[in-house]
């Protein structure tokens, strides 16, 4: 029986052959990330127990992408910490200030995560480096404090869930529509605990941008990581990072055992609305009711990246803003930003009335920038819709691709490109 | 043994409503406790008896977010056990990790009505409704996790680890 590359990478980690679904082991740790919102309590318990021990400071890695710039006291003071704790432990990677970019995003594009590697991180998101063909899964901050000191962590392997995506995709489809389409189909908890491998002639042709979206929703399904075995593209981008870590590319064997294999022709899927409030409650956009909206978000770890700025300013060239409506843009980090500057982008942005927003979570998460009032409804390209997400707990989260969310704030409803 | 009068909650409670993430700033279980729920019930402080409470919900309780917040927020207004269908995955390792009990039965959860007298025995597993007299049994958990509860958390085995 042969192995998928799930576990074959926990297998690798664990210094064994073999792994199968459910056992328990215990792995080694190649990058261990916390965020501002994480960090703080994972800090204040090391510090708490007199515990100076760090197994290794190259392998941590500390954004402050959350609440920042800093929002308020508390949140200032937490990154205070955070910076204390690096310099105290010679911890090299803390971004903070103009170095900071969306955690998600950041991380593959510095190179600090390559193919092969088990990544830990106190985000659930986390889960988007799968991308790369890497093992990532997202933990809490007690689990990252203890593999801050022990160097390695422990795992449940999990079952393996098979997406084979073939056909041609409409115009407007996205990696974003084909991600909500798959969630709409099982459900939040249809992959709960397990791996979700994407392959197929449609994985094959995605950029590593819409591969990075399509792993990084794999949480809302509530799997424990989304994997893409590594090919090409992969190694394009892994090479153009620059990284002096070196790859290891793992792929599923054709015998590999699997939960369920979903076969899905993306030829009839449109471009997916997910309403409130939850990300499964999915509907094509030309089968919704009109719905006006007060705010856009484009950006997060979800829809962050050039390409999906690129998506956006391709709608909103030329086009104005309706009145009434706030459209936020969020860059997923200083790169981002200053190739969508290089190319143009941002000013066709504000040509059309939108707010450039510093590289962060922002709005995502309701904490900061661009917070929903009662009874508020935002079409954002985010990856969460859940009660109060995004503010008010009667505001609404309806998640879109960034084409509909650019469309959308030009109509001033929820609506597609070409029905402009 | 805990005890306590149950208060139940239905499917994919998520940790936004559990602990929105305005109130993320802090780390302190009592502060977080004080929003505990907010986005379901901005009262449920209100409905809790600490030490004498038992949350009860449907499937995949804590799906979302990774925040550590959400078990500590549950914790901290004084609820002493969750008792779910099932638990999303980042959320049942933060529990243990921190010493929440939590315990998994399909059949309690769709067998306790919000206010019923409910028992648990850890240890056991066992989950009794007073008020109707059924007994639950929990799924039992593999010995590695019970060392971690039986250690009162992952860190106080960390720290035997590396304290010696
Ligand atoms: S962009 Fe949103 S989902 Fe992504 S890490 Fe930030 S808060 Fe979390």
């Amino acid at each position: 029986m042969g192995m998928t590359i799930t576990e074959k990478i926990i297998a690798a980690h664990a210094g064994k052959d073999r792994v199968v679904p459910g056992e328990l082991v215990e792995v080694t740790v190649d990058v261990m990330l916390a965020n501002d919102i994480t960090a703080p309590l994972s800090i204040k318990e090391l510090e708490k127990r007199g515990i100076a021990t760090i197994a290794d400071p190259e392998k941590i890695v500390l954004v402050a992408d959350h609440n920042t710039p800093a929002r308020d006291i508390s949140s200032a003071e937490n990154v205070k910490l955070m910076r204390e704790f690096a310099k105290k432990h010679g911890i090299r990677h803390f971004f903070e200030g103009g170095e900071v970019g969306i955690e998600h995003v950041l991380l593959p594009e510095l190179g600090l995560v390559v193919p092969g590697d088990l990544v830990i991180g106190a985000d659930s998101h986390t889960c988007t480096y799968g991308a790369l063909g890497a093992f990532a899964t997202g933990m809490g901050s007690t689990d990252l404090a203890a593999s801050w000191v022990l160097g390695r962590t422990w795992l449940r392997v999990p079952e393996s869930l098979k997406f084979v995506l073939s056909g041609e995709r409409r115009p407007f489809v996205t990696g974003k529509d084909l991600i909500l389409f798959i969630i709409g189909q099982i459900g939040v908890d249809g992959a709960r605990y397990c791996a979700m491998e994407f392959e197929g002639p449609v994985i094959q042709s995605l950029s590593m941008d819409e591969r990075f979206t399509m792993a990084n929703m794999a949480i809302e399904a509530g799997a424990k990581n989304g994997i893409i075995a590594p090919d090409d593209t992969t190694l394009a981008y892994v090479r153009a990072t620059g990284t002096s870590r070196t790859p290891r590319l793992f792929s599923s064997d054709p015998d590999a055992e699997w939960k369920e294999i979903h076969t899905i022709d993306v030829s009839s899927i449109e471009p997916q609305v997910a309403f409130p409030h939850l990300p499964s409650n999915t509907r094509s956009v030309y089968a919704i009711p009109k719905i006006e909206i007060d705010q856009v978000v484009i950006g997060s770890c979800t829809n962050g990246r050039i390409e999906d700025l690129r998506m956006a300013a391709s709608v909103l060239r030329g086009r104005k803003v309706r009145k009434g409506v706030r459209l936020l843009i969020f860059p997923g980090s200083p790169k981002v930003l200053k190739q969508a500057e290089e190319e143009g982008l941002i000013k066709i942005f504000l040509e059309a009335g939108a707010v450039i927003a510093p590289p962060s979570c922002g709005p995502c998460l309701g904490g900061h920038l661009g917070v929903l009032a009662s009874g508020e409804r935002c079409a954002s390209t985010t990856n969460r819709n859940f009660i109060g997400r995004m503010g008010h707990e009667t505001s609404e989260v309806y998640l879109v691709n960034p084409y509909i969310a650019a469309s959308s704030a030009v109509a001033g409803y929820i609506t597609s490109p070409e029905r402009l | 043994m805990i005890r306590g009068k149950a208060v139940v909650f239905g499917d994919n409670v998520d940790t936004d409503v559990i602990i929105p993430a305005r109130y993320l700033t802090s780390t302190d279980p009592e502060e977080l406790g004080k929003h505990c729920m907010e986005g379901l019930d901005p009262h449920f402080p209100q409905r809790i008896t600490p030490g004498a409470t038992i949350l009860v919900a449907g499937k995949n309780f804590g799906c979302g977010s990774s925040r550590e917040h959400a078990p500590l927020a549950l914790k901290g207004c004084g609820v002493s056990a969750v008792v779910a269908a099932s638990f999303a995955r980042i959320f049942f390792r933060n529990a243990i990790n921190i010493g929440l009990p939590i315990l998994e039965s399909e059949e309690a959860a769709r067998g306790i009505r919000e206010g019923d007298t409910v028992s648990i025995d850890l240890a056991r597993g066992e989950i009794r409704n007073e008020t109707t007299g059924e007994i639950f049994w929990a799924r039992p958990f593999p010995p590695f996790l019970q060392e971690i509860i039986a250690a009162g958390g992952l860190m106080n085995l960390v720290e035997k680890r590396v304290k010696g």
